[in-house]
């Protein structure tokens, strides 16, 4: 559960989002997932490989990087509101089903998105991309140790995660973009604080 | 792609979420677990992944490499499988040689050690072949024509000695190696390679002068060729140090089941 907010803030003032846990679990998966992002690329973009070079360096931090993504979120599991996040993101409650149907139909309007701390799409994008880190992963250690599974089992491993690392790209573009996009949550995540207005606006289920 | 129905009303039977009984105070957000199902559908869908994957290759490689014959924007080519060479390189940098200060030479176990130029490479007899270009790493280039001299002619010309087992490449990027015994070397389909796609090989693509073993995956076709050595054993190379199989026959070896290129 979120802590239970103590004296009502008055209108205007900030309310806190993020704790010092969930922040830094945030800011050390985004380093490690930009790490394998950027060496993914100078491993793979012909233009890249031609400047960089130096392949097994970058295989090895490509490996190392991707080996680390999940440690940030399994240290953050002692933390309590680390974890009561992780509930509010797995449960999805019959307002997640009004915003997604919103927006399937591109339909921006307030009313028609209601949302808890998380929306429903926050909620669908963290836990596909933890499924698919752990895709990632998994297939990626299969090409890294090849005497890890059955000598066939590679061949699929590399396509999931050349396809995957893919599809992970667009994804994590969309994530990016839509932050860039509102200065606000990203305030949230930097400093913890969101103003009082912007939470009713974006979260109006969400009682902080 | 890793959507979960969202129309289907749940097993009604099943009592309340354990982690949250119901509470008096309403708690922000009761519901169902669909977070935890979207990620273990995620990881459902990677393995299976995995397994239909040779399926799903071969179909996905005969579309994109049709695609990419008649994509103007060459985007096809980033795309996994896409078609098209990758560039490798386990260096920072690699120097440039051309006709002026390339060398070639040829020694170990030999009765006459040389030094070719590229000119003299130039000189020899040529034979041209169009095959297959499959990576380890999955990419195929169809058809693809390489032009050069016999492997084979050049050992003939150095004279190999009867102790002889192997031959050793190394290449003027100052790391790259690779290794051949001496039957494979003398296969009529290995070449030192001097122009490829019926143009000069470009430095990207390991000019002046690459290895091309045709029936073999193509990191053995080293880039940047600058030494033959016969040898009596055989080394394992660069990549084979790091895990590769030493005899890469296509579709035969590394774990892959790739259509044969020789």
């Amino acid at each position: 559960m979120t802590p239970p907010a103590s004296a009502p803030a008055p209108p205007g003032a900030d309310v806190r989002r993020f704790g010092p846990a969930q922040r830094r679990v945030h800011r050390a998966t985004a380093v490690l997932m930009g790490i394998c992002v950027v060496t993914a690329a100078c491993l793979y973009v012909p233009q890249l490989a031609v400047l960089v070079g130096r392949r097994d360096l970058v295989v090895r931090l490509h490996e190392w990087a991707g080996l680390a993504l999940p440690v940030p979120v399994l240290l953050g599991l002692v933390s309590r509101a680390f974890r009561a996040d992780l509930r509010l993101l797995d449960r999805f409650g019959p307002h997640d089903r009004v915003w997604l149907r919103a927006a399937l139909r591109r339909d921006r309007r307030r009313s028609s998105r209601p949302a808890g701390k998380f929306n429903a799409g926050q909620k669908i994008y963290a836990a596909w991309i933890a499924g698919a880190a752990l895709v990632m992963l998994g297939t990626g250690l299969m090409m890294w140790f090849t005497r890890l599974a059955p000598l066939v089992w590679r061949t699929g491993a590399t396509f999931v995660h050349d396809w995957l690392a893919l599809t992970v790209g667009v994804v994590l573009a969309g994530h990016i973009g839509m932050a860039l996009g509102d200065p606000e949550a990203r305030r949230g995540l930097r400093t913890g604080r969101v103003g009082r207005e912007w939470a009713k606006r974006e979260h109006p289920l969400w009682r902080p | 792609m890793h959507s979960e129905p969202p129309g289907d009303p749940g097993p009604p039977e099943r009592p309340g979420p354990p982690e949250e009984p119901e509470s008096p105070g309403p708690p922000e957000e009761p519901g169902r677990p669909v977070g935890r199902r979207v990620f273990l559908a995620t990881l459902g869908l990677g393995a299976l992944g995995v397994a239909a994957a040779p399926t799903l290759q071969r179909g996905l490689e005969d579309f994109l490499g049709a695609a990419s014959g008649h994509d103007p924007t060459g985007l096809t080519g980033l795309l996994p499988n896409g078609g098209g060479f990758r560039y490798y390189s386990v260096t920072g940098s690699v120097p440039r040689r051309d006709a002026t200060d390339y060398r070639l030479t040829v020694d170990g176990l030999v009765d006459r050690p040389t030094t070719y130029t590229l000119a003299g490479l130039r000189g020899m007899p040529q034979t041209r072949m169009v095959r297959d270009v499959q990576c380890v790493t999955g990419w195929r280039v169809p058809r693809t024509p390489f032009q050069g001299v016999r492997l084979s002619r050049l050992l003939d010309a150095a004279g190999v000695r009867p102790s002889a087992k192997a031959v050793r490449f190394t290449c003027f990027d100052g790391a790259y190696s690779e290794s051949l015994t001496l039957a494979q070397a003398r296969r009529p389909d290995v070449l030192v390679a001097l122009r490829m796609r019926d143009a000069d090989i470009g430095h990207d693509h390991g000019g002046p002068v690459r290895l091309y073993v045709a029936p073999m995956y193509f990191y053995k076709s080293a880039k940047w060729l600058s030494g033959i050595t016969v040898t009596d054993a055989v080394r394992p190379g660069y990549w084979e140090e790091r895990g590769y199989d030493v005899d890469a026959w296509v579709g035969r070896s590394n774990g892959r089941g790739d259509d044969p290129t020789g």
